[in-house]
This record gives structure tokens, sequence and C-alpha cells, in this order.
């Protein structure tokens, strides 16, 4: 370690009024490392990020830019400095087209173009209004436009988390790459495999301070979850699930029951059912037609074919509240969806409470108190920060997402991927929740982005390749390669290793798939 | 140990303040209006007495109704313009109506198009989705359209303002404005509508996140059609309070309260995006907008003057007071 850091943040600290988002956090980046950062949420990764970028200000704590004081106070000061962040969402301005948004920014087109190539999109229009590119391409533009100015340092906040696992494999590769070039780049990740795969080394902030830098090495990751959560949780498999396996699972009429459902190009013939007491993964890369599903059974959009049963009666929902009165509560994978910020929890929790007409009067406050604060202990919401719903860490709002429809007493609940982005112990939190759910005969239905999360809920998966239903599997066989291959459309049978680890990927596998 | 005990302490005066403020919005507000009748017991010494404070209530009262009504629309995101067509409406029918007619009659005949309105700007809104702001412009245009049909009808029989709009309108019980028995329980009700009734909640969640309410289980069009016909029905009873007040049907007789209602509303917090406020907050911005009004009055300034400054006012405590409540 004798070179000198390109990045060397030390004793960062910020306050929001009395609220210390960061207390004492540092990094340092070398030169040509590939750093993962990484902590629970709330643990101040963002606004870290934020502070490194110049979005917001430090109120403490230095920053050093190849060893020269650096005062970033704004975006375009730290862009100046060389260090250009890819944020979660995606940044292009949706009005505008591909090259208007690269001529905004100044970047220059044919690196963009070679990146573009590179990271796996071939045929890229760059006339194409950024409105009408689906959320995954947009997110590797953005990657493909900053890597197109060559920054010092790049910061890439959860990049994979919307990719499906195709494209995704291609950004991991060309953010290896970068590394090698001697560039660095500050890798936020939830995903183990993903820092194992890419990270030198990483830094783990915990309350708003560094807690540890580790260099990344087989069975880190022990080291890491310890160090980003202290002591407060031990990692464990989802223990509920010999109980459940006891219980009603594929007995008598199914809870759900959809036949040769048809909704435009986008789901073709899915059948599948679903039993009370069960929890069913969907597992699919990204744009497979698993939002068209569940959109579909939430009531949402109408299928233009075939038949949805709920309890072996046909059931046809024009509006979401018919899904609701059936008892089938949708909770969406973007919490921003699902939950009016502004309002406090209590009203998130009871806003189902209200919806019909008939419970338009009077509210029975003390009664609505004790289902509320039942659900929260239950689910354990930190509400330390009362008020508004905004004011909660990421995986607190979704823990509200889901409590709501805990106490409406929903007996089906369709989660669309309930984990993305959040910390690794409110995710372990929600799977032991989901398996619960099922050992109450409740029926859950779980579509998922990640394969590991597939053996520790759910009972069957069904996976879904261009709106079909290509395969359903119990879970025991549902190891990884299996999966992989179901997604990407191969028939079951002849194995070969695949997977995001996997060193040696034919192009033309993902290019098929996609 | 005085490292640690220091600590804490950085959080100067002038933030504590704003953090408390921020907590309670009401109380800004509520110093804001105590400053402005200093204000005015100072340039006009002995004016703040009896007589002041219940004509204040008196025409506060009428512009507090309307800007409830802009208060709930604007919690779900839209605003009620339509407010000063239903109010004048009412009352112009209600004072030719009686000349002829049962005051039952009458006052049944005063709501219909208050009611219909409503329902109107309802379905507008809520099932085909036009803009509240276009939508409550047309239907008040149209709605002054018919009255002015409707009033060379009734030319030969003439107008009349029913005795009890009168006691109602500037009557004193005690040294009580009379209105206050319309406006206490109308606040009351709004109050604890918005507060604790499942209407009320789906108001600010319709608001905050249409979407969100949506796969709740709510139907957007239900609520917004009851909101507009509830707001309408306000509004109809404002104008019946409003010309026992004023005393002279006209065509355009409440049409003055409609921005002011806007205004009062916003001073009082409420958020024109929706999802955010309530209505005790308005109903001080109505007193403030009073107020100010009789301060103005009394500076002695040509109305050109007056308005501008009124304007300069308004924007300046709309500003200052976001700036003080909404802490980051």
């Amino acid at each position: 370690m004798t070179t000198n850091p390109l990045l060397d943040a030390t004793g960062v600290a910020k306050n929001y009024g009395a609220v210390a988002a960061l207390r004492n956090a540092s990094l340092s980046v070398l030169p040509g490392e590939v750093h993962a950062l990484m902590g629970a949420n709330g643990a101040g990764k963002s606004t870290l990020v934020k502070i490194l970028t110049g979005a917001i200000n430090a109120d403490a704590g230095r920053i050093l830019i190849r060893g020269k004081q650096l005062d970033v106070r704004s975006p375009a000061d730290a862009r100046r400095a060389g260090l250009l962040p890819v944020y979660q969402e995606p940044s292009l301005i949706p009005d505008l087209d591909v090259l208007s948004n690269l001529r905004l920014t100044g970047t220059p087109i044919e690196p963009f173009r070679a990146w573009v190539r590179e990271l796996g999109i071939p045929n890229l229009d760059i006339r194409d209004t950024a409105r009408d590119i689906p959320l995954a391409i947009l997110r590797v533009l953005d990657l493909a436009r900053a890597l197109a100015v060559e920054p010092d340092v790049l910061l890439l906040d959860e990049m994979t988390a919307a990719l499906p696992a195709n494209l995704a494999e291609k950004v991991l590769e060309v953010v290896r790459r970068q590394g090698d070039a001697g560039r660095s780049v500050i890798f936020i990740s939830h995903r183990f495999v993903e820092i194992s795969a890419l990270c030198d080394r990483a830094t783990v902030l915990r309350d708003g301070s560094t807690v540890g830098v580790v260099d990344i090495e087989p069975g880190i990751e022990e080291r890491i979850v310890e160090m980003m959560l202290g002591t407060r949780i031990e990692k464990t498999r989802v223990a509920a699930r010999s109980a459940n396996d006891v219980g009603t699972v594929g007995g008598r009429n199914p809870r759900l029951s959809v036949r040769n459902l048809q909704l435009g190009t986008k789901l073709n013939d899915v059948s599948f059912d679903l039993a009370n007491g069960e929890v069913v993964g969907v597992f699919a890369l990204e744009g497979q037609g698993q939002d068209e599903l569940f959109a579909a059974l939430a009531g949402s959009i109408r299928p233009t074919g075939g038949t949805i049963e709920v309890d072996g009666a046909p059931a046809k929902f024009s509006h979401p509240s018919d899904a609701v009165q059936a008892g089938i509560a949708y909770v969406p994978g973007d919490r921003t969806e699902a939950l009016a910020m502004q309002r406090s929890v209590r009203e998130n929790i009871a806003l189902p409470f209200s919806a019909g007409l008939r419970k338009w009067g009077p509210i029975r406050m003390r009664r609505e108190q004790v289902v509320v604060s039942g659900v929260i202990g239950r689910l354990q919401i930190d509400t330390r920060v009362l008020g508004e719903v905004q004011r909660l860490s990421g995986g607190n709002q979704q823990k509200v997402t889901i409590a709501r429809w805990i106490a409406a007493n929903a007996r089906t609940i369709l989660c669309f991927d309930p984990t993305r982005g959040i910390d690794v112990g409110t995710k372990q939190e929600i799977y032991k929740l989901l398996r619960e759910l099922a050992g109450q005969g409740k029926s859950v239905l779980f579509y998922t982005s990640e394969m590991e999360e597939v053996q520790r809920v759910c009972d069957r998966v069904i996976v879904i390749f261009g709106g079909r239903v290509v395969d359903t599997f119990p879970v025991e066989d549902a190891d990884e390669p299996t999966l992989m291959r179901a997604a990407y459309g191969l028939p079951r049978g002849a194995r070969a290793d695949v997977g995001i680890l996997a060193d040696v990927r034919p192009a033309s596998d993902a290019e098929a798939a996609s | 140990m005085t490292d640690i005990a220091t600590m804490p302490q950085p959080v100067s005066f002038g933030r504590r303040l704003k953090r408390f403020m921020a907590d309670r919005p009401l109380i800004p507000l509520i110093i804001l209006l105590i400053i402005l009748v200093v204000i005015l017991q100072i340039l006009r010494p002995g004016i703040v007495n009896e007589r002041w404070l219940a004509n204040t209530a008196k025409f506060a009262i009428p512009l507090a109704i309307l800007a409830g009504c802009q208060t709930m629309t604007m919690l779900t995101g839209g605003i009620d313009l339509s407010v000063g067509t239903v109010a004048t409406m009412s009352a112009f029918i209600m004072a030719t109506q009686i000349v002829n007619q049962d005051p039952t009659v009458a006052f049944l005949l005063a709501m219909l198009p208050a009611v219909l309105i409503g329902f109107v700007n309802g379905i507008g809104v809520g099932v085909f989705r036009v803009h509240p702001l276009i939508m409550t412009l047309g239907t008040s245009l149209i709605g002054t359209g018919f009255l002015q049909v409707y009033q060379r009808t009734v030319i030969a029989s003439g107008a009349k303002i029913p005795d009890f709009l009168n006691w109602l309108g500037t009557g004193l019980t005690y040294g009580f404005p009379n209105a206050l028995l319309l406006f206490v329980p109308v606040a009351v009700l709004i109050v604890f509508m918005l507060n604790r009734t499942g209407f009320g909640r789906l108001l600010y969640a319709v608001g905050d996140n249409e979407r969100a309410a949506r796969l709740s289980g709510v139907r957007y069009w239900q609520v917004i059609t009851a909101l507009y016909v509830l707001s309408s029905l306000l509004a109809g009873i404002t104008g019946l309070l409003y010309i026992g007040l004023i005393k002279a049907p006209s065509l355009s007789l409440a049409e003055p309260l409609v921005l002011p209602s806007v205004a009062a509303a916003v001073i009082g917090g409420t958020s024109i995006f929706g999802g955010r406020g309530g209505y005790m907050g308005t109903i001080i911005g109505a007193l403030i907008l009073t107020v100010l009004t009789t301060l103005l009055t009394i500076l002695q300034m040509p109305e050109g003057g007056r308005r501008i400054l009124f304007g300069f006012i308004v924007l300046f405590v709309t500003a200052a007071y976001l700036r003080i409540v909404e802490d980051r």
C-alpha cells in the first residue's frame, strides 16, 4: 500500500437538525481499485456519496483528491475534479432524445456510442426520446455517459439493481476493466456476489461512521455483515420452513388459479396455481412480462384473454379495489408508488381501511391505533422519526407497504421485488415475514430479481420467459444454475455452469435472451 | 466532560425556534395575526374594540368558508374556482325566489345549481381528468351565463333579502355575530372530517399519491365527485350567508372572494400540490387577510396603491411562512 490514494476522505460528518446522518466517515480509494462501499440502510452511504459528488456540503471533514485538499461545493466542482456519479434514478431528461441529453452535458458522442455497444446494447438509436426507453437501458446509458468522459473516480450507486442478468454481467465486466485501466470505481451494492466478483476492498459504514476497511477474499461476507449490523442480527436461513411444510400446500382448491392468461404481446398463455399457505416465486429476467402479470392480478390492467379464479370462482378485476375486495393485495417494488410520502406511518398503514365508500365515515381512532401499533410491532418498523413516511429509511418504508396489507388482513399478497435496494437486516426480516404469512395459511406470489431469495423464501418457483411460463419446479430443484438456465429459456437437462460468477460466457447467449 | 456536554448544543436558538415552529405551523400564523392587530391599534388607537372584533368576524366568516372549499380541493391537488359563481347563484336565486315561494322551496331551488355544478366539476375532474383549474373555471363561466339568463326572467318580480338571512348575516347576540352559529358547526365539521373520517384521510392520500391510493383500493372518481359536490354545497351556503351580510343581490356578488379564498388557504399552509395542510390554518389565513384589508383601508391610500400593497404583503407573508415552516 505504498501508492497514494486517489481519493481520500476523512472525518466527514453531516447533521440534519438533531439527526447525525454522518458522524465520522472515511473512505480511501487507491488508483485502479474497485472499492465497495457498504452499510445497512441509514448507515450514511447515500449521504457520503452526495458529499463526495458535491450534491450537499459536509459540516466537517477533509476530502483529498490526489493529495490535494478539495472544496467540492457543487456537482460541477466534483466533475472537474474527475469524480462522476451514476445514481440509482435515471438522470436523462425524459422529454429530450438521447443525443440532446448528451449535448446538454457536453458528453462526447462517439465514445458514448462505443461504450453503449460495449455494454451490450448493439442497436441504440440516439434519436430516441429518453421517455420511450426502458428503465434498465436508461441506467446503462447513464453509465455509458459517465464512462465517455473518462472520470478518474466513477461512483456507482446500486448500478445493477434494476438490470436484467445479461446486462448486469456486461456492466460488471466493464466496471472491472475500469480498474484494470488504472481508474478507480466506488461501487455501492447490496449484492455480495457482485462485490466478491468485482471489488478489491470494501469500506463498511455503520451509523454514520466507517467501521472497517477489508480486502475482499473468499468468506469475507460474514465479517462484512457482522460489521454492518454490529451484533444485532445473526445470519440464518429462514427457519419456519419445516413447520410450514406440513401445512395445507397442494390441498383442495387453490386460492388463486390463473389459466391461459393473455395480455397483448406481453403475456402469453400463462397458467399457474397459488395455494393457501404457499409462497410461489416468480423468477424472470427484466421485462419478460412479470410486471404485466402482477398488474393483471392486482386489477391495474385488464387481461385480453384467459381467466383468473379466486377460491374456485371466476373473477374479473376492473380496478385494484376489486382485487382488494377479493383479498388480493399488491405491493409494488417501487416504494414511491405505494406510499403517501407526506403522511404518517399510521395513515399509510390504515389507508385501505377507508378506501371503500361505506368506510368514509368517522374512524374509530382507538381501534385503529391498536391495529396499527400491532403491525408496527410485528414488523418492527422503526418509528422513532414520527411524522412523515418520507423521513423513514428505505427498508422501513418497504415494511410499511407490507404492514398495510397485514393490518388489512389480505389473504393473498403479491410482492414485486420487495427487497430491492434495502439492507441485509431488513431483507432477512421480510423473508421471515413472508414465511410466517404462509404459515398462517396466506398465500404469497413473490417476484424477485435475486436468485438466492428464491431458495430462502419460496415453496415453488415459476420461471417466465418471453411472456410464457417456461418452467415450474419445487424449491429443492431451484439451484442457481437451473434457475438461470430456465430464465434464459433454455431447456432443463443438459447442464453447464451459468451465472454471474461464471467467468467465460458466450455473448450470443445473452443476446439471444434479450 | 465539557466536550460531551457541549456536543448536543451547537443547535442555535434560531434553529430551535424554527424547528418548534415547523412542528406547530399554527403558531407563526397566530403571531402574525396578533402583530397585524397590534399595528392596527397603533395606527388608530382605540379601533380594536368589541364592535371591530364582531365586524371582522362577520367579514372573515364567508371568506373562511370559501377558503375551506379551497383547502379541501387543494388537499387533493385541485382547486375550486367556481365557488364564487356558485355562492352568487344561490344567493341570487334565494333572493328572487323568496318573493313568491315558500322559504324551504326557495332554499332548495337555491342549492340546486350548487349541487349540479359540484357534480359536473367532480365528474369532469374525477372521471374525465380535466384539470381542476380549467374544469371549475369553465363551469363557473357557464354558471354566470345561466344566471344572466335567469335574471331576465325574474326582473319583474324583484328581490328581497329574507329576514332570517339578514339576522344571520349581520345580527349580533350578546355582542357575538350570529354568523358564528353557522360557522362554528361548519368549521368543526370540516376539521373533524379532515382528521377523523375515512373521507378526510382519502383527500390527503389521493392528493399525496394517487397511485398509492388506487392500489389500496380507492376509487379516485368517487372521492373527487363527493369532494366537489361538498365544496359546491358549502359555497352555496356561503352565498346565502353573504347576501345577508351585503344585502344587495348582484351578478358578481361573491366573485371578489374567490382569489382571496385561495390566498387564505395558501397562507394557512395548505399546499397547492396536495397532501398537506389543514383547515385551522386556513381560518387564521382568512382572519389575516381580513385584518390586512382593514389595515390598508384606514391607511387612506388610493385604491390602486392599496391593491399593490395587498399583493406584495400576501406574497411576502406566504414566502416567509413557507421558509419558517418547511424544515428543509
